[in-house]
């Protein structure tokens, strides 16, 4: 068994923003708005100083022994199922404790403003703390028991918060919808756990965990012929919590909750949850070829399909959260060819500029007094002067543009893409990368240039968000700026210590990219690296002049792009290529129609209680009226029956003898 | 003390009993009935504490086991005794007890001497039934049950009473009828009535199928397996909020338990034959259940078709035959004991504030009504198995449990279907919390009144409990494991060569070794 090292600060990570949920939602509900902010600001921010604290302590590791652990007991331990309630960080789990509390914090901070005037201010809060609860726990959590807590628990916060206004029934229906989706999916991610256990179970020696990481990692050959079906249903899991195909439909209707959440949750934290399980599953993955090759195709379609959809949408979040679906197909597509590393990598930057984005969504709704179409936007950039340099920045790092943030960690999921996976792959990414850059600048566009088409009250309004809000706008753009470069690659003279820090994690598994990889840069593939680079960087230079040139000015590009083709494709991703439409006919609605109509009214109430209960019971009242005829007391009667009878039997002994 | 130490089954069994005496004798005023009722109950709890701090863990036997002679010379007893089984079960009970005549101190008005006797004689039976170890003293306090809750539905109902009542009545009679003449045949076998010379019985395995057909459809009624549960959404909708309490709370679990304590050990190849079909109707009620109680009008009817589905978890987890399986079922039927009642809790809360239960009349109650709205939720959560909430240890165990049974047919296949109602459970839950907490509050619901300081002091230990078994069940599970090792003995030891939990049965040693070596000669 590894070696590790005990660090009793893990729990304090985890139940720090707990304390500050609890502090604020049961024991100090009646504290002042203001004081109720500051102390969630401050739960979140001591659980990312306990995190860079824990993380300088891992980097003074070994980097092979870098593991630290802590536990508070056993959940249960019941026939040799044993489950701790234990908390472990490696270097894995170190990234994305960093990226939930810093971010997290961020968009605390900046919801102290953006949330100023809501009267369910410290609902808000306590919510966004038992978030941080929840995700710490996903992540640090020692065992895929823990994880699925803090999976099922992230999934409670995300449905308390998209339906935080819960007065209009379509936020409730959205949070609901979220929560039932991200069920469907954790049907899989259960399936595969019994998988995984109960193929484990049978060879496990006293005391190891049989759901625990290092466990798994000890056995992997043992779940070899299970591997597929594990990989498989796991990644149901995933395609629920982090939107990809056929369950992505619940991340865009997420965006009724507040900005900030759709900034924390929906972008950059949550929806990433799923690529962190299966990057933590790695060494199970490698197993089967079968199983990555349908989380790379997955996520590859996924990211093309999300960003056709976001070419489209008018609404400012809308077209943001399609490109979260999409950026989180990269992300799985980078899994899928085993380059873990690089999709790590990519959760990481994405959480920057995607949060930028989303914040900067957040303060433009604020500036125009809620409006979130569009069509009703427009010349934004003088009004606004912290909100639009920095939302540029975020577009350019999404776009993919050299030295953005966004260029390192998608440019390197494309080669893996390429060199690992198939050039179909890689093409598929490539054009998506190009779409990309497209609906970016079309958002840009609408959103800052050229004239405001809102009404003349909202115009007057405009103006630019406190500094609670502008101060995380600002830091995030430059860690969008400067974020990739941890990852600088190889080709370019770098020595991607992203994915070196993240080595050992993923050599572990079995064929071990992530170690090989800064080994296996040859002349020829370098050259080749070269080349790929300079073609998506073109394209997205390309998609971004495009965007510009279509929506900017007049606009008749974008009047005839529309009506291409009679204007059908455009009403078909207008529409979502009616996915919902399609669920609610075919799964929805029949659903109902056959529980209440079959089941209830003709089984139920028909067959079993109609028929068979009541009818038994008519069967023995009728029975017992028809024998009551006979004793009426008449004593004539009797004497008659009698007689009657003995005639009968007389009569029948004749005939039988 | 030590008149009640020594006989300490005794006293907790029978101290509600003498309660009602006391309650019916000196309760001349409602309120003293009330505060009486209340007092025996509070004993009693108290008593049962000494059970918990004096229970041997790791003893798998009967604890503080009594034994007198009865009738027939002594072939009949008066025979207690108390595993990790019953002790749960039996603490489940006398903490609910007190919480449901609280429950019923406004909404019971109309003879309140009566109903409390009733709730307390009830009391006793159910106690007696979880601790008996003589056949016929179970039998008695198994039909002693049905007298109390009948008159408690019947005289204390909605509109439809006497039906409700009578439907319940006759449903559990025809069950308990073929148990009885299993009982007395197995009784003419052993030669006494006591439940150790019943398990030494050697019976044939037609023998067994008959007895054990006969006693799985007394306990099938009462749990009750679909299709057998047609009784419970009337009896639910129509009795008073303590009954649906005392229903879904602990009336229920004396058909999984009577299931888990006789007709699994008792007859243990014809459970190894039988059970699948328990089995397949246990996830057929799953999944029907949870159906049916998506598409109910009333409040009070969706949970209870919700009891159903969530019963079906306990049964596919005692049929798993496993250890796991078996110790999740008990866990679920603790949880569904706590999320269960409490929603019965909730929704008298609501009623007696509306006088109606149906949905459409409710809707953004939330508003109104902020901190019962998260109450509700709470339990909601609880109920569709939340991590960290009591629901999801029963499950999870359960569904993991069976899904590596080896003395189960199907059981991979039973675990998948079973495992949709983890989806079925949140859809008809959170859509139903939807449609009456959010959204706007209509004109008929503003000025609500919030939870009252009585109706905290119901729920706040139930939350707590839900808590504590989704935190930290180890203590539970601890003091059940042995007993259940026990229980199931029988059944593993007709299957010692083969191994009862994992993938791998069936599988050539050395394929896993070759399938690694071609993966890394891929790579």
């Amino acid at each position: 068994m590894e070696s590790h090292v005990l660090d009793t600060s893990l729990r304090w990570i985890v139940l720090v923003p707990l304390l500050g949920a609890a502090l604020n939602g049961l024991l100090l509900r009646r504290m002042p708005r203001r004081a109720a902010g500051l102390l969630a600001c401050a739960a979140v921010g001591a659980a990312f100083l306990l995190s860079v604290a824990a993380v300088v302590r891992l980097a003074g590791l070994e980097p092979h022994h870098r593991l630290l652990a802590d536990s508070l007991g056993t959940w249960l331990d019941v026939a040799g199922v044993r489950v701790e309630l234990g908390f472990a960080m490696d270097q894995l789990s170190a990234v994305m404790a960093l990226v939930v509390t810093g971010v997290g914090f961020l968009i605390h901070v900046y919801s102290l403003g953006y949330m100023a005037h809501d009267p369910g201010y410290n609902r808000f809060f306590t919510y966004l703390n038992l978030f941080i609860f929840a995700m710490m726990m996903l992540v640090l959590g020692e065992n895929l028991v823990m994880l699925f807590v803090g999976w099922e628990g992230v999934g409670l916060c995300s449905y308390l918060l998209i339906s935080f206004w819960f007065n209009e029934e379509a936020n409730a229906a959205a949070g609901k919808k979220a929560f039932i989706v991200n069920r469907i999916g954790d049907f899989g991610f259960l399936l595969g756990m019994f998988v995984l256990g109960a193929a484990l179970l049978p060879h496990l020696g006293g005391g190891e965990g049989v759901f625990s990481f290092r466990t798994i990692a000890a056995h992997t050959h043992e779940l070899v012929p299970w591997a597929t079906a594990i990989g498989l249903l796991l990644f149901l899991g995933a395609a629920g919590k982090s939107a990809q195909i056929p369950l992505y439909v619940w991340l865009p209707d997420a965006m009724a909750g507040p900005t900030p959440v759709s900034a924390l949750i929906h972008a950059a934290t949550m929806v990433t949850a799923g690529v962190y399980m299966i990057a933590r599953m790695n060494m199970v993955y490698v197993l089967s070829p079968a199983a990555m090759t349908v989380v790379a195709v997955v996520g590859a379609v996924t990211a093309l399909f999300a960003a056709t959809i976001a070419l489209t949408q008018n609404d400012i979040k809308k077209v943001l959260a399609y490109s979260t679906v999409s950026q989180l197909g990269y992300m799985m597509l980078a899994c899928g060819v085993g380059a873990f590393a690089a999709g790590i990598f990519h959760v990481m930057t994405h959480a920057f500029f995607k949060a930028l984005l989303f914040l900067g969504a957040g303060s433009v709704i604020h500036a125009m007094g809620g409006e979130q179409d569009l069509r009703l936007m427009g010349g934004l950039r003088r009004k606004l002067p912290v909100t639009w340099p920095t939302f540029l920045i975020g577009t350019v790092a999404l776009a993919g543009v050299f030295p953005f943030a966004g260029f390192f960690s998608k440019d390197e999921i494309l080669w893996k893409a390429f060199s690992e996976g198939n050039p179909g792959l890689w093409l598929v990414g490539f054009l998506g990368a190009g779409l990309t850059a497209f609906y970016m600048m079309r958002l840009v566009v609408l959103t800052f240039f050229g004239d405001n088409r809102a009404s003349e009250e909202v115009r007057h309004h405009v103006h630019e968000s406190p500094a609670t809000m502008t101060a995380p706008l600002a830091i995030l753009a430059a860690l969008s700026v400067v974020g990739g470069w941890l990852g600088w690659p190889h080709f370019l003279g770098g020595a991607n210590r992203f994915e070196q820090w993240l080595a050992p994690v993923f050599a572990a598994g079995a064929g071990g990219h992530g170690a090989s990889a800064h080994d296996a840069v040859t002349h020829a593939a370098a050259s080749t690296e070269w080349l790929l680079a300079a073609a998506s960087l073109s394209l997205a230079l390309l998609g971004l002049y495009a965007g510009y040139r279509a929506y900017a000015g007049r606009a008749t590009l974008a009047g005839k792009l529309h009506a291409f083709a009679g204007g059908r494709p455009h009403r078909v991703l207008l529409n979502k290529y009616y996915v919902d439409e399609g669920y609610e006919a075919s799964l929805v609605r029949p659903g109902y129609a056959l529980s209440d109509r079959v089941l209830f009214r003709a089984v139920d109430t028909g067959l079993i209680d109609g028929l068979l209960v009541n009818g038994s019971a008519l069967l023995v009242s009728i029975t017992s009226a028809l024998l009551r005829l006979f004793q009426n007391g008449k004593l004539r009667f009797y004497a008659y029956v009698f007689a009657l009878g003995a005639a009968a039997f007389v009569l029948y002994l004749a005939l039988t003898t | 003390m030590a008149f009640i130490t020594d006989h300490i089954l005794t006293w907790v069994a029978f101290a509600p009993a003498l309660g009602a005496v006391l309650v019916l004798a000196a309760g001349r005023t409602p309120g003293t009935a009330r505060r009486l009722a209340l007092g025996a109950a509070l004993v009693d709890f108290v008593l049962s504490l000494h059970l918990l701090r004096y229970f041997e863990t790791g003893n798998g036997a009967d604890q503080f086991v009594e034994h007198a002679p009865w009738l027939a010379g002594g072939k009949i007893a008066y025979s207690l005794g108390l595993d990790g089984v019953s002790l749960w079960l039996v603490l489940l009970t006398t903490f609910l007890g007190p919480l449901v005549i609280l429950s019923a101190w406004r909404a019971i008005a109309e003879r309140v001497r009566e109903a409390m006797a009733f709730l307390l004689l009830l009391q006793t039976a159910m106690i007696g039934t979880f601790l008996a170890r003589d056949m016929l003293l179970f039998y008695v306090f198994w039909e002693a049950m049905l007298i109390p809750m009948y008159f408690l539905i019947g005289i204390w109902g909605g509109e439809r009473r006497v039906y409700a009542a009578v439907k319940f009545f006759l449903f559990t009679m025809v069950g308990s009828v073929f148990m009885l003449v299993a009982i007395l045949w197995c009784y003419q076998q052993a030669g006494s009535m006591a439940l150790a010379d019943f398990l030494q019985l050697e019976l044939s395995r037609g023998q067994q199928s008959w007895l054990f057909a006969a006693f799985a459809l007394a306990f099938a009624i009462k749990v009750p397996l679909f299709p057998f549960h047609t009784w419970l959404p009337d009896a639910h909708v129509e009795a008073p909020t303590a009954g649906s309490v005392i229903l879904a709370g602990i009336l229920l679990k004396m058909g999984t338990y009577g299931l888990l304590r006789f007709a699994i050990p008792l007859f243990p190849e014809a459970a190894l034959a039988l059970g699948p079909w328990l089995a397949w109707l246990a996830v057929i009620g799953i999944v029907y259940g949870a159906l049916v109680a998506m598409v109910q009008q009333d409040v009070k009817k969706l949970v209870a078709y919700s009891s159903v589905s969530h019963l079906g978890f306990v049964v596919l987890g005692l049929f798993s035959l496993t250890t796991t399986g078996a110790a999740g079922g008990v866990v679920q039927m603790l949880a569904h004991g706590l999320s269960t009642g409490a929603l019965f809790l909730l929704v008298g809360i609501i009623y007696e504030r509306r006088h109606t239960r149906m949905i459409a009349e409710f809707g953004g109650l939330a508003h109104a009504m902020p901190r019962f709205a998260a109450v509700f939720l709470f339990v909601t959560l609880a109920s569709i198995g939340l991590p960290g909430l009591c629901g999801f240890t029963g499950e999870f165990l359960i569904l993991f449990g069976t899904f590596g049974s080896g003395l189960l047919p199907h059981a991979r296949l039973l675990t998948a279907l079973a495992a949709t109602g983890v989806v079925l459970g949140a859809i008809y839950m959170l859509w139903m919390y939807q449609r009456v907490f959010l959204g706007k509050l209509g004109e008929r619901n503003r000025g609500l009144p919030d939870l009252s300081p009585r109706e905290w002091a119901v729920l706040l230990p139930i939350l707590v409990m839900i808590v504590a078994l989704g935190v930290h069940p180890a203590p539970l599970l601890e003091r059940l494991e042995p007993s259940l090792e026990r229980i199931l003995a029988p059944v593993a030891a007709l299957r010692q060569t083969e191994s009862t939990y994992g993938l791998a049965a069936g599988m050539p040693a050395d394929r896993p070794a070759a399938a690694v070596a071609a993966l890394k000669g891929d790579r």
